[in-house]
């Protein structure tokens, strides 16, 4: 009962994640969903900790290192984004096709 | 597999001259361990092929680090034998034959091993130090310093040898490097054709040497030297019966290897080597070994082939004197001292010969110094003038006084002048040769005396002395150079101090006393006391030939290549042409060998490569079928079926990498998504 509605929004904040991903073409963007999906996780750990009332914490614990790598990634993604721009004028995903075959 | 065991030796007490050896020490920690002097040398060689070009002096600081490991353990070891003696012996078996002949390598450790570790140690190292500096900037130091590490481990495995087996590995092995370094500056075709004759002459007296240690060792069904020296005291009958054919096999090798007349030949063209090679190979050591394995099986001759002796002694004398005179006459100043080099190992042979075992190694010893000081004192020069030919030295005391010194110092040790190294070690000879009844040959050594003294003022006079005739301005070495000779300069000055007749230093003893250490004593001649009127005419003999050799080669204000001539009728052009033996023995390979080598050259042609030839067209054939059928066909086939398929996977597989990263992440999360809904259904 008192879970399920927390499963629900970290369900539907994922989804809008995936959606994000999939259909922005700005890499910044793409960066902010790739949290709010992060963030769904957050919410899920934090809510079945609550039930299940582990001993140590785990779920909040856990929540803390993806939030941390989370900071991290951001960093980094940055970094290679504004790269990205500086050499491209663009900062499209639909322009950055160099990796293919 | 390697079993090891250590033969505990096992003293016998002679009749006569037991010495240090009867309270001998195994040795300990130390003596087990010796066997690492054998081995570094090796080490530092294979660190030198793979990381010698790196280094500052292209792997001659290995070379000398792993002698001067070595010298730990040979000093170590002196220090152990001259205060209370040590005799041991390790061997490990490594092969063997029906049931009872086995062959062994391993390492003894003894006062004549000892006092050779030492030599060899002391002066290669020094003389390694000095090739650092002689060598720089040469073309190929890498391979230099690792034919010398060769020499150095080959060395040391003949003189640690327990048994003729491990003496002939080293003995192959001191020649191999010995060819490898006289042909060191192999552009030069003549150097190339000294290296080769080195090499042929002393493979055929190897064969003597390799004859008579089977000779022997079948005899007496071993070939351990503790064996054989046992089998001689004993007066065994079976040793008895081939004692002197053996005997005289054996010096047929040493003959070689120690240069004995008429095997001499190679020793001065052996001076095509780079100048360290000759001061240590071609003077203070390989050069010895002949006397070493005469003195190993000295039981052999003073037992039982006495009837080999006096060849032996004759063969001394006149290597030591006729071979002395031709000193008189080369222009080459390393000539000079390779011919100074036969001569004293003649006395060295003549000595051990007579029964003077103590005589011919003391006189090894101490000669190995000043020898290799006089040596090193020679390539100074070389390297100061560019030439090896005394008429275009002169005058160099003023140029480079430390190498002209130390030359003296080395000149009036091997003149044998009171009180350097080489007076005790020649009297000792003389006084053995003296009592043992050889009258004759005593005063033919001191005739000797005078020619090695007469020889050396003149290499001196010529060299030191009155006006410069070469190119340039001579310098003097540097540093790395010049050390060495003072460092061996000392020994030569104090080392016949070792063993005064009659004289025992407190506590330590003297060199007969260290020499004394051995499984069996045999008991040879050595002075109690010194003989005065002997010292005296020795001493007298050498003043004499300085003076009159002053007198002829003094230096004045006119050049000396008109000076430095022999007017002695028939003895000078005898003297320039080397008695002929070089001829001879030339002319005598080409007779004898021109048919043999025709007749082995039809037989080659015709039936050993027509056989060659069967085979290979038969080879050829086969080959060609594999070729075409198996090969091209078969094994061919598959392999580009295996890279067609592969090729057609990869370029249809390839269309899935369209680089758009969103559609990658859409394939993830269906994928996801896929395995979600098998997730639930599943569970």
């Amino acid at each position: 009962m008192l879970v399920n509605q927390f499963l629900v929004l970290a369900a539907a904040l994922f989804s809008l994640g995936v959606y994000g991903l999939l259909v922005r073409r700005n890499i910044v963007l793409i960066l902010l969903s790739v949290e709010l999906m992060l963030n769904a996780v957050n919410i899920n750990l934090i809510a079945f900790e609550s039930m299940i009332l582990s001993a140590g914490a785990t779920g909040q614990i856990f929540s803390i290192f993806v939030i941390t790598v989370a900071a991290a990634e951001v960093g980094i993604g940055l970094a290679i984004v504004l790269m990205i721009f500086r050499n491209r004028r663009s900062a499209n995903v639909d322009d950055l096709n160099l990796m293919r075959w | 597999m390697l079993t090891a065991r250590l033969n505990q030796l096992f003293l016998l007490a002679a009749e006569e001259g037991e010495h240090a050896g009867a309270h001998a020490g195994d040795g300990g920690w130390w003596a087990d361990t010796a066997g690492i002097m054998l081995i570094t040398p090796f080490i530092a060689y294979l660190l030198i092929l793979f990381f010698g070009k790196r280094l500052k002096y292209e792997g001659g600081e290995i070379a000398v680090g792993a002698l001067a490991i070595n010298l730990v353990w040979a000093t170590v070891l002196f220090v152990m034998n001259m205060t209370g003696g040590v005799l041991d012996q390790t061997t490990f078996e490594i092969a063997r034959i029906g049931s009872d002949l086995v062959f062994e390598l391993g390492w003894t450790v003894d006062g004549l091993s000892i006092m050779m570790y030492f030599l060899v140690n002391f002066v290669g190292l020094l003389v390694f130090i000095y090739a650092l500096g002689y060598m720089e900037g040469d073309v190929r130091v890498s391979n230099f310093f690792g034919s010398f590490s060769i020499f150095a481990g080959a060395m040391l495995i003949l003189v640690g040898a327990p048994n003729l087996i491990q003496i002939i590995i080293g003995w192959e092995g001191v020649g191999l490097a010995s060819y490898l370094l006289i042909g060191h500056y192999w552009e030069d075709l003549d150097n190339v054709k000294a290296g080769n004759k080195a090499f042929m002459t002393n493979k055929v007296a190897d064969v003597g040497l390799i004859l008579g240690a089977i000779l022997v060792g079948l005899a007496i069904g071993d070939f351990d030297f503790a064996a054989l020296s046992q089998a001689a005291v004993d007066q065994d009958q079976a040793l008895g019966a081939v004692a002197v054919t053996g005997g005289l096999l054996l010096f047929f090798g040493a003959m070689g290897k120690s240069a004995q007349f008429p095997m001499h030949i190679w020793l001065p063209d052996a001076m095509a080597g780079p100048t360290p090679v000759s001061a240590l190979m071609h003077a203070a050591t390989m050069v010895t070994a002949g006397i070493y394995l005469m003195a190993r099986v000295f039981p052999l001759f003073h037992n039982l082939a006495e009837e080999a002796r006096p060849w032996m002694i004759a063969i001394g004398a006149i290597t030591l004197f006729a071979i002395g005179l031709l000193a008189l006459v080369a222009d080459d100043i390393k000539k000079v001292l390779a011919y100074s080099t036969v001569s004293q190992l003649g006395y060295m042979m003549t000595a051990v010969a007579a029964g003077g075992y103590t005589a011919g190694l003391f006189h090894l010893f101490t000669h190995a110094f000043f020898k290799a000081l006089l040596f090193l004192g020679a390539g100074s020069v070389i390297h100061a003038v560019h030439s090896n030919n005394m008429s275009d030295m002169g005058g160099l005391r003023r140029f480079m006084p430390t190498t002209y010194w130390t030359f003296v110092v080395g000149s009036l040790a091997l003149a044998g002048i009171f009180p350097l190294a080489g007076f005790w070690s020649k009297d000792e000879i003389l006084a053995t040769l003296g009592h043992e009844g050889y009258t004759t040959v005593m005063w033919i050594a001191i005739a000797g005396a005078f020619v090695t003294a007469f020889y050396m003022t003149r290499a001196v006079a010529l060299t030191f002395f009155g006006v410069y005739k070469g190119h340039g301005e001579p310098h003097e070495s540097p540093n790395l150079m010049a050390r060495p000779l003072v460092a061996l300069a000392i020994p030569s000055i104090l080392f016949g101090l070792l063993n005064i007749p009659g004289v025992k230093i407190p506590g330590i003893g003297n060199f007969t006393e260290w020499l004394g250490v051995r499984v069996v004593a045999m008991g040879d001649y050595h002075p109690e006391s010194i003989n005065f009127g002997l010292a005296a005419i020795g001493l007298v003999a050498a003043l004499l030939g300085i003076v009159l050799g002053w007198m002829i080669w003094a230096p004045d204000k006119e050049t000396q290549k008109e000076r430095d001539k022999f007017d002695v009728p028939v003895l000078y052009p005898l003297l320039r042409q080397k008695y002929y033996v070089d001829h001879a023995a030339l002319g005598l390979v080409g007779v004898t060998t021109g048919p043999l080598a025709r007749f082995i050259d039809w037989v080659n042609t015709y039936i050993i490569d027509g056989i060659v030839n069967g085979v290979g067209a038969l080879v050829r054939g086969l080959g060609s079928f594999v070729y075409s059928i198996l090969d091209q066909r078969g094994v061919d086939g598959i392999f580009n079926g295996l890279s067609a398929a592969a090729d057609g996977a990869g370029s249809g597989l390839r269309k899935l990498q369209t680089g758009r990263v969103q559609q990658y992440a859409a394939s993830f999360v269906a994928g996801a998504i896929v395995l979600a809904v098998v997730f639930v259904i599943v569970i």
